[in-house]
C-alpha cells in the first residue's frame, strides 16, 4: 500500500536533526528596494455561477449534479466527506495560521460561459486577464508545442491543442470531463497514490474538488507537446479543490507544466489541491510547477493558504518521476512533492526553488520513499528568504528493507536575504537495508556586499544584481525547467524579489 | 578628466586616506606605487563608490562633476571602471550574460538601444581577438573557479567591453606569472588611447616594464608622497620605499 504523509513525515520536529540559522549581521541597507506591489493583484470581471458558502452533503450532491457526474463518484465524494468531517487538521507543520472557517467557503465557482470550441469564443475580459499576467494564450498557441487547458477559477473554459493530441492518443482534459468520458481509467487511478483519507486537507478535496485535469499518456507513446494548465482563483472567498490525475502508461512520457497566480484579495483563501502522478514500467513523467499565489500584504493579510498534496507512484519497474517547482507566493505553503519508488530501479527527482518574504511561511520540502530495488532519488532545494520569511526544508528519505542498492543525494541550500528572516532544515533520513547509499549536503549563504559591488561597479542597479545572483543561486533548479518556463520562473523570481531586499 | 583634491577618507573610524591629490589628464597614464596597507587599494574602493567607507574631507570631480554623490553604478555607466585585486565570484551566473547585462546597463544609461544577443555575440568575438584571449572563460559562471590569472584577464577583458572612461587597476599584477603578467599588459596597452585614461595601482615595479606611465606617483600613509616620471619607479625597485617615506616624515 502507498505510504501516507503522517506515516512518512514524523509529526515531531524537535525529534528531527535540525539546523536553523538565522542571519546575524546587521540589516543591510537595502531596504528601499523592499516593498513591491503585488504585479498580477487585479480581479476579472466575469459574471459567474456561485454556490453559497458552507459544506454538508447537499452541497456535495449538487456539486457532483451540476457536473452531470455519476453516482459512484457522487459516492466517493459523500465517503470522503464523512471521513473528513472525523479527521483533525495537521499541527505538525511549522506554520502558523488562524483557523479556519470551512463554512464560510464557497465550494463551487464557474464562470457563466462554458464549452467553448476556440479562443475565439472566449470571453474577452477572460483573455485580457492572461494578458495582463503575461501568458497570453494567443501566444501560447503559437508558441511551439504548448497546449494550454487554462482553468479559470473551477471550470475549462480554453483547451487547444486537442486534436493534436487526440492522434497520438493522448487524453488531456478536465478532470470532471474524464469522469464522464473516461470512467474506467478515473475509477481505477483516482485515489490511487493519494486516498481520501491521507489526510485533513486531501479528505476535504476528495469531497469537494470541482474542476482539474486528467492526462493520460498511452503505451510506448511520447507526448508529442508540453502539456500546460494555467491555474487562477478568481472568486472572491472560493477556495480551491484541483484534483490532477496523470497516468502515464508503460514506456511513455509525458511533461507537464503547471504555472498560477492569483488576484489580490482581502480575505485568506483556501487552497487545497491534489495531484496524484502514476508511471507505469519505463514511463516518465516530469511535473514542473511555477507558483506564484498572492502571499499577501506586508503584514501577511490577503494571502492565499496553499495546502497541497502532490505525490507521484513509479508504480512500474524503470519508471521515473521528476518533481521540479518554483515557488514565489502564498502566505502559507505546505507541500511536499513526493516520489514512491516503488519499481525497481525506479529514479525519483525534486527540485526546488521558494522563495519567502515579507511574512510568509513555506513548509515545503519532499517525500522519497525507496521501496524497489535499485531505486534511486536526487533532492535539489534551494530556498530563498527575505524580510520576515521563514522558510523549512522538510524531507523525508526513506529507503525500506527490501529496497536494495537504494541511493539518494539530498543538497539543501539556503540563502538569507537580510537578518530577520530564517531558513530551517529537517532532514529526516530512515534507512532499514544496509545497502543504502545516502548522502547529503547543506549550505546557508548570504548575498555578499562584495557580490553586490562587484555587480554594481559593472554599472547594475542594486536591484539587478540581486535579481541576478539569486537567479545564479537557483541555476541548477532552473535547468530542469523547460525552456520557456525557465525564462518565465526567472521573471517571478525578479518580480518577487524586487521588493524582497533588505 | 579626474581631480582628486585633499581626499580623506576612514574605515571603522581608522583614518586611511589623508589628505590626498591627484590630476589625471585624458589620455594619460598615472601609476600609484606604495606599501603594503598605504591605502592603494582604499583609494581605489573610495572612487568606484563602495560603501562602507566615510569621506570625512576633500572632493572628487570625474568629467566635471561631484564623484562622490554619484552610486557605484551610475560612476560605472558614466565610464569609470575597476579592475578589482580580487575579482568576486558569482556563483551560477553565467559570465556572457553578466557581461552582456553590464553593456546593455551602460548603454541604456546614455539613452542607447540595449545590444540584442547576436550583435553582442559579435562584439565580444571581437574584443577577444584584440585581447588574444579564446572564449573558454565566457561559459562558465562569473569568476568561478577560475585561476588567479584567468580572474585577472576577465577584469580586462571586462575593460575592453565597457570601454570605460577612466580604468583602474588595483594590483592586476600582483599573483601572476611572467606569462599571464604579459598577456594582461599587452590587453592594457591594446586599450590606451587619447581618451582613455588609467590609474594602475601596483605594489612592484615588475608591471611598469610592460605598461609605461606617463607618471609614477608614491602613495604611502594615506597621502601622495612623491611624483615623478617612469624614473620614478626603477628608482623605487632599487632602493625600496623606506627612504621616500623616511623623507617625508622629515
Ligand atoms: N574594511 C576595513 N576595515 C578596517 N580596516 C581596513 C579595511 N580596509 C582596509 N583597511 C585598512 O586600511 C589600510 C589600507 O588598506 P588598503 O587600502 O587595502 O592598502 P593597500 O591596498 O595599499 O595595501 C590598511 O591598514 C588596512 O588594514
Ligand atoms: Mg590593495
Amino acid at each position: 500500500m502507498s505510504a501516507t504523509p503522517d506515516d512518512v513525515l514524523p509529526g515531531d520536529a524537535k525529534t528531527a536533526a535540525q539546523t536553523s540559522t538565522k542571519a546575524a549581521e546587521a540589516e543591510a541597507e537595502y531596504g528601499h528596494l523592499v516593498r513591491s506591489e503585488y504585479e498580477h493583484g487585479f480581479v476579472t470581471e466575469i459574471e459567474s455561477d456561485t454556490l453559497p458558502p458552507g459544506l454538508d452533503e447537499s452541497v456535495i450532491a449538487t456539486i457532483s449534479q451540476r457536473k452531470g457526474e455519476p453516482q459512484w463518484m457522487l459516492d466517493w465524494r459523500l465517503a470522503a466527506y464523512h471521513k473528513w468531517l472525523e479527521m483533525p487538521t495537521p499541527k505538525w507543520a511549522a506554520v502558523h495560521y488562524p483557523p479556519i472557517d470551512y463554512q464560510s467557503i464557497s465550494y463551487f465557482s464557474a464562470p457563466k460561459k462554458k464549452e467553448l470550441k476556440s479562443l475565439d469564443e472566449v470571453d474577452p475580459v477572460l483573455l485580457e486577464t492572461y494578458e495582463k499576467l503575461g501568458i497570453p494564450i494567443e501566444e501560447q498557441k503559437a508558441l511551439a508545442g504548448v497546449a494550454v487547458d487554462a482553468v479559470f477559477d473551477s471550470v475549462s473554459v480554453a483547451t487547444t491543442f486537442r486534436e493534436k493530441l487526440s492522434e497520438a492518443g493522448v487524453i488531456f482534459c478536465s478532470i470532471s470531463e474524464a469522469v464522464q468520458e473516461y470512467p474506467e481509467l478515473v475509477q481505477k487511478y483516482l485515489g490511487s497514490v493519494v486516498p481520501p483519507t491521507d489526510n485533513f486537507y486531501t479528505g476535504l478535496n476528495s469531497a469537494v474538488f470541482t474542476d482539474g485535469t486528467f492526462v493520460y499518456v498511452p503505451k510506448n507513446t511520447r507526448c508529442p507537446m508540453e502539456l500546460s494548465t494555467y491555474f487562477r482563483i478568481n472568486e472572491a472567498k472560493t477556495g480551491q479543490f484541483e484534483r490532477t490525475l496523470i497516468v502515464a502508461d508503460e514506456g511513455s512520457y509525458v511533461s507537464y507544466l503547471e504555472g498560477c497566480t492569483a488576484p489580490q484579495r482581502d480575505e485568506n483563501q483556501l487552497h487545497a489541491a491534489v495531484v496524484e502522478l502514476i508511471a507505469l514500467d519505463n514511463a516518465e513523467i516530469k511535473y514542473s510547477t511555477v507558483q506564484n499565489w498572492y502571499p499577501g500584504d506586508e503584514e501577511g493579510r490577503g494571502g492565499i493558504y496553499n495546502f497541497v498534496t502532490k505525490r507521484g507512484d513509479c508504480r512500474g519497474d524503470n519508471s521515473k518521476i521528476s518533481w521540479t517547482q518554483v515557488e514565489t507566493g502564498s502566505a502559507i505553503t505546505w507541500k511536499y512533492p513526493s516520489c514512491i519508488l516503488r519499481g525497481d530501479n525506479s529514479v525519483g527527482e525534486f527540485y526546488s526553488v521558494a522563495v519567502t518574504k515579507g511574512k510568509q511561511q513555506a513548509d515545503t520540502g519532499t517525500k522519497m520513499i525507496h521501496l524497489g530495488k535499485n531505486t534511486r532519488s536526487t533532492i535539489v532545494s534551494k530556498g530563498i528568504s527575505a524580510q520576515h520569511g521563514i522558510q523549512s526544508y522538510r524531507g523525508l528519505v526513506r529507503i525500506a528493507g527490501k529496497a536494495e542498492g537504494a541511493r539518494n543525494h539530498t543538497q539543501c541550500d539556503s540563502l538569507l536575504i537580510g537578518d530577520k528572516c530564517a531558513a530551517n532544515t529537517f532532514p529526516y533520513i530512515e534507512v532499514k537495508n544496509p545497502t543504502a547509499k545516502m548522502e547529503h549536503e547543506a549550505t546557508t549563504s548570504k548575498i555578499s556586499d562584495d557580490q553586490l559591488f562587484y555587480c554594481r561597479s559593472r554599472g547594475l542597479s542594486e536591484e539587478d544584481a540581486v535579481s541576478m545572483i539569486v537567479n545564479g543561486f537557483c541555476k541548477e533548479v532552473f535547468n530542469e525547467l523547460p525552456m520557456e518556463f525557465a525564462v518565465e520562473a526567472q521573471k517571478l523570481l525578479s518580480i518577487s524579489l524586487e521588493g524582497a531586499v533588505g | 578628466m579626474l581631480s582628486v583634491k585633499g581626499l580623506k577618507a576612514t574605515v571603522d573610524d581608522k583614518e586611511i586616506l589623508r589628505g590626498l591629490d591627484l590630476e589625471v589628464g585624458a589620455g594619460e597614464v598615472h601609476a600609484i606605487m606604495g606599501p603594503n596597507g598605504s591605502g592603494k587599494s582604499t583609494l581605489a574602493h573610495v572612487l568606484s563608490g563602495r560603501e562602507g567607507y566615510e569621506v570625512t574631507g576633500g572632493s572628487v570631480t570625474f568629467e566635471g562633476r561631484e564623484l562622490l554623490e554619484l552610486d557605484p553604478e551610475e560612476r560605472a555607466c558614466l565610464g569609470l571602471f575597476l579592475a578589482f585585486q580580487y575579482p568576486v565570484e558569482l556563483p551560477g551566473v553565467n559570465n556572457t550574460y553578466f557581461l552582456k547585462a553590464a553593456l546593455n546597463a551602460k548603454r541604456k544609461y546614455h539613452g542607447e538601444e540595449e545590444l540584442d544577443a547576436v550583435s553582442f555575440m559579435r562584439l565580444m568575438k571581437e574584443k577577444l581577438k584584440v585581447l588574444h584571449l579564446d572564449d573558454s572563460l565566457l561559459k562558465r559562471p562569473v569568476n568561478v573557479g577560475f585561476s588567479g590569472g584567468e580572474k585577472k584577464r576577465n577584469e580586462i577583458f571586462q575593460m575592453a567591453l565597457l570601454e570605460p572612461k577612466l580604468a583602474i587597476l588595483d594590483e592586476t599584477d600582483s599573483g601572476l606569472d611572467i606569462d599571464a603578467l604579459r598577456v594582461v599588459a599587452n590587453g592594457v596597452n591594446s586599450l590606451r588611447s587619447p581618451e582613455r585614461s588609467m590609474l594602475v595601482v601596483t605594489h612592484y615595479q615588475r608591471l611598469l616594464d610592460y605598461i609605461e606611465p606617463d607618471y609614477v606617483h608614491v602613495l604611502a600613509k594615506g597621502r601622495i608622497i612623491r611624483s615623478g616620471g617612469k624614473e620614478l619607479a626603477l628608482e623605487l625597485e632599487e632602493k625600496g620605499y623606506g627612504w621616500i617615506v623616511d623623507e617625508a616624515a622629515a
